[in-house]
């Protein structure tokens, strides 16, 4: 049972091992001359001002918060549909009370304007 | 000591079975690059890269060559250890997801029974890679970018995994074997019919999920120039290059395995094989380099609607209307499951 995610470990190790040693090759393989001017961050050419970790739209939060639930809602739909078929009406309900309740809240999300990105 | 030297034999086995998949990714990712720039090049009556080899056949390589003797630049305010492991973090994803796909009946790396689940998470995981990549940079372009691609990516992830939960009620199985299987018979068997709304919706979110055009605000050329990888070079940047060519060929793969029967002949005439899947796979990346080619950018503000206003309640909907079907046993939803 377990043995058959082995072969997913092993992908995911070379996978990751592909990538260090691509980025190692990278840098043995090309040159390093660093200089200020390079190494700052690009800002199509003009000196860089003021901190780049500034205040942010706090809509992106607002995404998150709404992608967490969405999310769990999605894994806690997965099982419920692979056994639909088994578990009847009193799971379907069960399962309309609860996407019942989330779309309330998606509704008030609409309505209060978390969705809206002028 | 003969159990140690069967585990060795194991994993050496395992080892090059992965590589059997990998290297001809790699090259399909190689070869994607060549194809969009020709394909795109017809669509606009140009020739597209005709230089290096026959017909242009050697680009990539000259472009991979190109990139890997170029400096790696890491800029003196970024966090350097995140700032190099967030192209591994979003290459290594678009690969592993590989491990479940099946290829034909039996050619499949790891048939495991919660292969649809691993998918879905490894899918997500991609998002890290971003976000990191963008914070790390400590550049407000990059910073940008990432925020963007990020609350993009998440918005159609749940548009997406809503998809899969319509295509897991009708085939039963998070197998991703079995999901193929549960699509035997003819082309109208297949789930693209009876879940069109569910296989729009899929596909065009794996369009915004791989952050292509028309949903590619994250890199948008000519406000942010490249978003989240502006500060990337040489070899780090081709990692998120390979990560997102991956990517596409990943969506253009699990939406045939999922919607267009995988490896099943269309007609019943010509035998199941795992041509069928190749070539499912290369229309659905006709169609990201059509999208390409044919549609302007999409303003952010549009993403973020299609997302969370249409494709969202239209998939819930439809979960609920599927649902009803399956337990009034109304054909084709019922037959499908019961098949």
């Amino acid at each position: 049972m377990l043995a058959n995610y082995f072969p997913v470990l092993v992908f995911i190790v070379i996978a990751l091992v592909f990538g260090v040693v691509l980025l190692t090759l990278g840098s043995v393989i090309g040159p390093t001359a660093p200089n200020t001017e390079k190494n700052s961050p690009y800002e199509c050419g003009f000196e860089a001002f003021e901190d780049s970790r500034m205040k942010f739209d706090v809509r992106y939060y607002l995404v998150a918060i709404l992608f967490i639930i969405f999310d769990l809602e999605i894994a806690f739909l997965f099982p419920w549909a692979v056994v639909l078929d088994q578990i009847g009406v009193e799971a379907f309900a069960a399962m309309g009370v609860f996407l019942g309740i989330l779309v309330i809240g998606f509704i008030y999300e609409w309505k209060k304007g978390a969705l809206e990105w002028e | 000591m003969a159990a140690f030297f069967d585990s060795l034999l194991l994993v050496i086995v395992t080892v090059l079975k992965v590589l059997l998949i990998m290297i001809p990714l790699l090259l399909s990712v190689a070869y994607l690059t060549y194809a969009e720039r020709k394909v795109i090049g017809a669509m606009q009556v140009r020739n597209g890269p005709n230089r290096v080899g026959w017909k242009g056949l050697l680009q990539p390589i000259a472009d991979v060559l190109k990139l890997l003797t170029k400096e790696i630049i890491v800029p003196t305010n970024s966090h350097r250890f995140l700032f190099l492991i967030a192209p591994i973090l979003s290459l290594a994803p678009a690969f592993a997801a590989w491990a479940v796909i099946p290829f034909n009946d039996t050619a499949v790396l790891a048939d495991v029974n919660a292969g649809l689940l691993y998918v879905l998470a490894l899918t997500s995981l991609g998002v890290y890679g971003v976000i990191v990549a963008g914070w790390a940079s400590n550049s407000k372009y990059a910073f940008l970018g990432a925020m963007r691609s990020a609350a993009q990516i998440v918005a159609y992830e749940i548009a997406m995994g809503f998809a899969l939960v319509g295509v897991l009620m009708v085939s039963g199985s998070l197998n991703l074997g079995d999901i193929v299987r549960a699509q035997e018979g003819s082309i109208f068997h297949w789930f693209w019919l009876p879940l069109l709304p569910l296989f729009l919706v899929y596909f065009i979110s794996g369009v915004a999920e791989t952050n292509r055009a028309p949903f590619d605000v994250a890199e948008g050329e000519s406000e942010i120039v490249a978003g989240f990888h502006v500060d990337y070079s040489g070899m780090a940047f081709a990692l998120f290059f390979l990560a997102e060519y991956a990517n596409m060929i990943m969506i253009a793969a699990l939406t045939s395995v999922l919607f267009l029967g995988g490896w099943l002949s269309p007609v019943s005439f010509l035998p199941d094989s795992m041509i069928w899947f190749f070539l499912k796979v290369a229309l659905m990346l006709f169609f990201f380099l059509w999208f390409r080619a044919t549609f302007p950018r999409y303003r952010y503000d549009q993403i973020m609607r299609l997302g969370w206003k249409i494709f969202i309640p239209v998939t819930i909907v439809w979960i609920v209307v599927e649902a009803v079907a399956i337990l009034l046993e109304i054909e084709p939803w019922f037959a499908l499951r019961a098949a």
